[in-house]
């Protein structure tokens, strides 16, 4: 069941109606995840993308795939709308040995080769770089793959993200920069850690389009994405979308971290109202989707969640011998 | 007598560094909310203000590399890192530049810089936020490592480390940060290079760094049991370390068992065994054994890391081994 299918400018009912599928997994998951951090079951550090949904999604809708994403601690969304296995992810977040890592990495190490995700990592902007390589990768193999780089807000703190604009900048690198700005980073807002909201502007000064996106809409996403694949893959370099949105939960965990920022109480508020799926949903409504419909596509999923979770618990732990193992690879690359 | 835990022990001596002296600051990420940093530098920015107490943007290459702007022209800086992954962000400027500076020109400038990083594992955090890196900064020329243990020097060594003149790291340790003890209440240091020797016994050296000191103890009390009578030194600087106190406990005793929570190969371990082996040959009775870390990156899973991390179970196997 997956959308990327290298884009394509018209969205038809049926497509809707994928992305209103994919965007209420990711969160019917991460609630049920949320859930099992609270019950203790689940220990690993788990950090919820819920409101956010409408980015993978409709960035990933606008990809093939061989496009590659790399992504960073807040990654459960782009893992599953890159077409990441849900079973394999749940399996990981419970430490398991069928985890998409083995049981070795948690919430924050997802991988799924296959599916051009080749691993995401907690260290902040640590992947925006890797995403410029394999983008460069992709121009010296001579295809015309694509690297998304997921980042937020507080990446752009870091002098990676700087480098790396400029990196693909120079060299007109097949590379999508897509800042989640959820407006926090950990505890401190962005206007705690910047002197002006222009985070976009950063493209321009290396010379590439840089596009404001609202968030909160996956078509919106979805027709950013695909303009700038179309420059990448034609070799027309970079592209940097600052989507707008607003993170739902507390930094790490289903907590709502109401104590932090200035006016998170009312902001979080404010934001729910323009929940991405509901938003979604609306829209479809108006092209005939009814209440039923929807209710089915509610239920399937929470088969499907529930089925992960049960995959994940009847999973067996690693084996104290793997320890040592893949910390070099045993065989030669071809 | 007043007890405090490490963490607040760590508090108290920014609390009166930064009273006693205006050139101290703090900057770094987390330090106005204690999901970072605990306890251990709680309301410091509501005591001290917020323009000697930052909270910083992730940048951890601009502040340690500011930090060390500042210290050369006159400021006592304390830069933290929560995580001493994060760190590595900062390596450039602080071992291709502060480690160099005086040296580079003849000792004519300094670089007074104290750079906070904490370890803190465990968790199913796995291997980008468990990583204990004290032997990659001990290895350079210029700087200098420590690792409190207790309470007490976790205050005195943050103050000597502020008094210091050269680049300190200053690495505490998140599972420590609940440990009580008692602490002076006065601005007092302990001063660098100088091990503590814990408990007195003529067995065997137990030579453990940071939080395998705490587990040593614990091992020296399951031993005592058993017969065996443990010395145990807590190492507590690590560049540069303390031979003396070594040198003097294993020609005592002719046995050394090291602990150190960082990886075997290439560690501080392998420094104190090679330098023992090297200078007190004749007096060991036994082959040095070290209590460290597997050679991998840190797992999640909390299965992997139960057989991943050592403790005091793991020193009283090594011991009863170089008894044998
Ligand atoms: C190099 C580095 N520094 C600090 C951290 C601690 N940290 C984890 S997540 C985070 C905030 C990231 O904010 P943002 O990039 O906006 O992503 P969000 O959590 O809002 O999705 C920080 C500072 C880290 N993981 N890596």
């Amino acid at each position: 069941m997956h959308l990327q299918d290298g884009g394509t400018r018209r969205l038809s009912s049926e497509r809707l109606t994928l992305f209103l599928y994919e965007m209420l997994r990711i969160r019917a998951t991460e609630e049920r995840i949320g859930q099992l951090v609270e019950s203790r079951e689940i220990k690993t550090p788990c950090h919820l993308s819920i409101g956010q949904e409408a980015i993978p999604v409709g960035v990933c809708a606008a990809l093939r795939q061989d496009d590659t994403v790399w992504g960073g601690h807040r990654s459960h969304g782009h893992y599953l709308a890159k077409g990441g296995d849900l079973n394999a992810m749940m399996a990981e977040v419970f430490g398991k040995a069928t985890g998409c890592a083995g049981g070795r990495g948690g919430s924050m190490h997802l991988a799924a080769p296959a599916q051009g995700i080749f691993g995401t990592v907690p260290l902040v902007a640590a992947t925006i770089p890797m995403a410029v390589g394999a983008a460069l990768s992709a121009k010296l193999r001579g295809t015309d793959e694509v690297a998304v780089a997921f980042f937020g807000d507080g990446a752009t703190d870091e002098g990676h993200f700087h480098e790396s604009l400029n990196l693909a900048a120079l060299y007109r690198l097949p590379v999508l920069f897509v800042c989640e700005n959820n407006l926090y980073s950990t505890h401190m807002m962005l206007n705690e850690r910047r002197v002006k909201d222009n985070i976009v502007e950063s493209a321009a000064l290396h010379g590439f389009p840089g596009l404001v996106v609202d968030g909160n809409d996956a078509v919106a996403v979805y027709q950013a994405t695909y303009q700038a694949m179309e420059r990448a893959r034609t070799g027309e370099g970079p592209t940097l979308l600052e989507c707008r949105t607003y993170r739902w939960r507390g930094h790490v965990g289903p907590a709502l971290d109401l104590e932090v920022g200035q006016n998170r109480q009312q902001d979080l508020a404010e934001w729910m109202q323009k929940d991405p799926i509901m938003r979604l949903r609306e829209r479809l409504r108006e092209e005939g989707l009814s209440d039923a419909d929807f209710s089915e596509i509610e239920r399937r999923i929470a088969d499907e969640v529930d089925a992960a979770v049960n995959f994940a618990r009847r999973s067996p732990y690693p084996d104290e011998s793997d320890l040592l193992h893949h910390v070099y690879v045993s065989r030669r690359g071809a | 007598m007043r007890e405090l835990t490490y963490a607040q022990a760590i508090r108290e001596a920014h609390a009166q560094l930064l009273a006693e002296d205006p050139r101290v600051f703090l900057i770094g990420q987390g330090v106005w909310n204690p999901w970072y940093a605990g306890t251990s530098l709680q309301d410091l920015d509501k005591e001290f203000g917020r323009a000697r107490v930052m909270d910083s943007p992730v940048s951890e290459n601009a502040t340690t590399g500011a930090a060390i702007g500042a210290a050369i022209t006159g400021m006592r800086p304390i830069v933290f890192h929560p995580r001493m992954d994060f760190m590595l962000l900062a390596v450039d400027p602080i071992i291709n530049q502060a480690a160099n500076w005086s040296y580079l020109f003849a000792g004519q400038v300094s670089v007074p810089v104290v750079i906070r990083a904490v370890i803190n594992r465990g968790g199913e955090q796995g291997a980008q936020h468990s990583q204990a890196l004290q032997a990659l900064f001990a290895h350079v020329p210029g700087l200098k490592v420590v690792m409190p243990a207790t309470p007490s020097d976790a205050k005195g060594l943050l103050i000597a480390a502020v008094n210091d003149g050269n680049p300190v790291l200053y690495l505490d340790d998140r599972w420590l940060y609940e440990r009580r003890g008692y602490v002076p209440e006065p601005l007092y240091q302990v001063p660098l290079g100088k091990a503590a020797l814990r408990r007195s016994g003529k067995d065997v050296t137990v030579v453990a760094t940071s939080c395998m000191a705490a587990e040593s103890l614990d091992a020296a009390r399951v031993l005592e049991a058993r017969g065996v009578d443990a010395e145990v030194i807590d190492l507590r600087t690590i560049k540069p370390w303390d031979r003396d106190t070594v040198f003097s406990s294993v020609g005592k005793t002719g046995r050394l068992v090291i602990a150190d929570a960082a990886w075997l190969s290439g560690g501080i371990a392998a420094e104190i065994a090679a330098t023992v082996v090297g200078e007190l040959f004749h007096a060991l009775q036994a082959p040095i054994i070290r209590v460290c870390l597997p050679d991998a990156p840190a797992p999640s899973s909390s299965f992997l890391e139960q057989a991943y991390y050592i403790g005091a179970d793991d020193i009283v196997v090594a011991v009863e081994k170089v008894l044998r």
